[in-house]
């Protein structure tokens, strides 16, 4: 039992802190976040560069090979900074999606590309009306002679614009709601029949619903065998949820630390309004929500992996509840004694209780994740 | 970074099991588990029994006696008592005031006292708060004037624990009234058959007499029991309570009235159902098991940092605003769970034994009959040991420095 990060953990987080401190200061944010993209490709380039995008892509891939504790280590980081370019979505959850099927050419090929800032990828999973229940895919893919043919509608794809390839489940088999037969498909984003809606999400990342109609691609396309790819896609949809508690801890923690700063400097009735006891006892209890999600965000990367899928899908719901319920707290109280100012769009405060609304709304609400754990703790 | 115990913790986890396997009474054990009151035979059979193990200090240093246990060991041992319904450890002596007697008291002192908490021969209590003196300790007035080889102690102290069965008594008292507070108090051990103190149970809301009142007038006091120097005890009083926090979420306590509660959210019936499979019930269920998983997460954090020494972990009252919490949520849980059958209110029921008399069977199930009094008892937990209120004025000072 400890909870140090090895050398390893700890320079990659040095790394990503240094340079997104550098480089990705709340002006940068809302320059990007301005532009018509919402992602900056130099920032991209320069994070590949550094050997972040690959952290998790196999040595194989020019990748290093690592996993959950490294993207805990640096996700935190990314939320801090409020990092809009694709690290979950493309970095972590596409890649850990991609990474059983690396022996197929085009998968392995893509996963290089990916590590070396060349490509992103998203997975276009949940179905519009799924809501989060990961078996409820209503896409359908048909055999059409070689290739296959899709047809259905993706949900708040996050980052689906700036892919260059969707990672698109569908049906080959079966009926909404069955385990079996889900299959996976590399779908190029500018396949003829791809409709992007795209828009920007409440915290300013971009998303968008994804409309397939007669999309054919080949059967080299499908990973894996067909009507199997469900466990693969759940396996990243896991991983990913532990990168995004990580991600909200980290947006806590610039939260918790701006709001120090405001009560400290903000004077009423002659003194810094951080003397006043409610408000310092408010404070104490943002920083014991924040450590508790810390504590669960380490327990959702140490069995997001976990091949006891039950074992896996417990902490991960204890985590993702009990994130979702501090990230409430710790967001709508920052921006409650900022006061005036939480409220105004020009301070990062209300930005990242906007991330944090958001991640609450994602992968299942904390009410969602409490049916969850309590449906399998029942006993 | 890993959650798994290492291989000698583990095995040492296997030691614990094994001795309360053989060591713990059936009939103690079913008290503990049924929530029924222990007397003072109870809990020093079970620490002459720790003793005879060579467990009796279990933290404490090698040299006085102790097994030298790291904080890991600690917490694995009280985790393992609690599941298996072994007494809690009354911490008035092991946990309090040894500490203070190894780290400032004269040899004499520490062979006089400490080989006799260790063997369970001798029960300790508290005398720090005071009428007017709670969260404010340091304005305590109990006054200790100094006459030849004697102080004369004249006060009163309040909310002392288990006094009742206490052959000593550590206390705070005023020997400079003219300095600053914290520099007037001094840190001195009592003797409590000696003439002028008296002791008056005060009954508590659950019908409870765990607590006391304790007069002291013109009481005699050898200079020989006086910790340190005088006018320094205050500094001795912040040491012992760094010294109170090994294990003060009770993680393991709190395991175990979650399973229970469980087991009687099964047993109830609602509708014809099972209590736990409502979904309102058993969201509330889950809900502090999140909570208490979250918990005991934080505090591995805390016991990891202290055992490398690294940067210190969140701190202890992060830990007991939490765990006093969770402990709350489950005993009112406990109590709602048995709906109408919690309203009978029968002190008697708190004794093990009645229960099982059948001329005075209670009248609903016999689970049913402690829990509201343990639910009104648990509110004292986030009261003692420093409020929790106090405990985020700490955080908000030592933490985050506001």
């Amino acid at each position: 039992m400890n909870f140090d990060f090895s050398d390893e953990q700890r320079q990659l987080h040095d790394v990503v802190e240094r340079y997104l401190g550098e480089q990705y200061d709340f002006n940068r944010f809302k320059a990007i976040n301005g532009s018509a993209t919402g992602w900056d490709p130099t920032i991209w380039r320069a994070l590949a560069d550094l050997g972040v995008l690959g952290i998790t892509v196999p040595e194989e891939q020019g990748g290093l090979g690592f996993g959950p504790l490294e993207t805990l280590a640096m996700m935190g980081d990314c939320g801090r900074s409020l990092l809009l370019e694709p690290m979950l979505s493309s970095a972590v959850i596409a890649t850990a999606a991609l990474r059983p099927f690396a022996v197929q050419a085009l998968a392995g090929e893509l996963l290089s590309k990916m590590a070396a800032g060349e490509k992103i990828a998203v997975l276009a999973h949940f179905d519009s009306g799924a809501r989060f229940e990961s078996q409820f895919v209503t896409t359908r893919a048909v055999r059409a002679g070689a290739n296959y043919r899709l047809d259905g509608h993706k949900g708040v794809v996050m980052h689906a614009a700036a892919a260059d390839t969707l990672l698109v489940s569908a049906r080959t088999s079966g009926d909404t709601g069955d385990a079996q037969g889900v299959s996976l498909f590399l779908v190029p984003r500018t396949t003829p029949g791809v409709i992007l809606d795209s828009y920007a999400t409440v915290d300013g990342q971009r998303a968008a619903d994804v409309y397939l109609t007669g999309v054919e691609v080949g059967a080299g396309s499908r990973l894996g065998e067909e009507g199997r790819a469900l466990a693969a896609i759940e396996a990243a949809l896991d991983i990913g949820l532990a990168g995004l508690c990580a991600d909200a801890v980290g947006v806590m923690q610039a939260l918790l630390d701006a709001t120090i700063d405001y009560v400290r400097q903000r004077q009423q009735f002659g003194q810094p309004i951080g003397r006043f006891q409610a408000l310092q006892h408010r404070i104490a209890d943002m920083l014991v929500h924040l450590e508790q999600a810390r504590s669960m965000s380490y327990l959702a990367a140490l069995r997001c992996t976990d091949e006891d899928v039950g074992e896996r899908r417990k902490a991960l719901s204890a985590a993702k509840a009990v994130i979702g319920q501090a990230g409430r707290f710790v967001g709508q109280q920052a921006v409650q004694l900022h006061g005036g100012m939480g409220m105004t769009d020009e301070l990062k405060v209300s930005h990242l209780f906007k991330r944090l609304t958001a991640a609450q709304l994602m992968f299942g609400d904390s009410d969602a994740h409490l049916q969850r754990y309590a449906a399998l703790t029942r006993t | 970074m890993r959650l798994e115990f290492t291989d000698e913790e583990l095995s040492f986890r296997e030691e614990v099991r094994d001795f309360l396997g053989k060591q713990l009474s059936a009939e103690i054990r079913d008290k503990v588990l049924n929530g029924y009151e222990l007397g003072r035979e109870d809990h020093l059979q079970w620490q002459r029994r720790l003793h005879e193990r060579g467990w009796g200090g279990m933290g404490w240093p090698v040299e006085f006696g102790g097994a030298g246990w790291n904080s890991v060991q600690q917490y694995i041992f009280e985790e393992e008592s609690a599941l298996a319904g072994a007494p809690r450890l009354i911490p008035f002596g092991t946990k309090m005031v040894a500490p203070v007697i190894m780290a400032f008291g004269t040899a004499a002192q520490q062979q006089r006292f400490l080989p006799k908490i260790s063997a369970g021969e001798e029960w300790w209590c508290q005398g720090y708060s005071e009428p007017g003196a709670g969260s404010d300790l340091a304005s305590l007035k109990t006054r200790a004037v100094r006459e030849g080889d004697h102080y004369i102690v004249d006060g009163q102290k309040t909310w002392n624990t288990l006094g009742q069965y206490a052959d000593w008594i550590f206390c705070l008292v005023r020997t400079d009234s003219q300095a600053k507070q914290q520099s007037g108090i001094t840190f001195i051990l009592i003797d409590m058959k000696s003439p002028g103190i008296t002791l008056r149970p005060i009954t508590l809301l659950d019908g409870g007499r765990e607590v006391n009142e304790v007069w002291f007038e013109n009481v005699r006091v050898p200079v020989e029991n006086r910790i340190g120097e005088e006018n320094r005890g205050w500094t001795y009083a912040k040491f012992l309570l760094g010294h109170e926090r090994t294990n003060i979420a009770g993680i393991g306590i709190a395991k175990r009235e979650l399973q229970r509660l469980k087991r009687v959210a099964a047993s109830e019936r609602l509708n014809g159902r099972p209590l736990i499979e409502d979904p309102l019930f058993a969201a509330q269920i889950a809900q502090v098991e999140i909570e208490l998983w979250a918990l005991e997460i934080t505090n591995l954090r805390v016991l990891s940092a202290e055992r490398r020494s690294a940067a210190a972990g969140p701190d202890a009252s992060i830990l007991k605003i939490r765990g006093t919490e969770i402990h709350q949520s489950i005993s009112e849980l406990l109590m709602r769970a048995v709906g109408p059958y919690a309203l009978p209110s029968r002190r008697e029921a708190m004794e093990a034994g009645w229960q099982f008399d059948p001329t005075r069977e209670p009248p609903g199930p016999r689970y049913a009959a402690t829990l509201a009094a343990a639910y009104f008892n648990q509110r004292k937990l986030s009261i003692f040991g420093g409020t929790n209120e106090i405990q985020k004025n700490i955080i908000a000072k030592m933490i985050v420095g506001l």
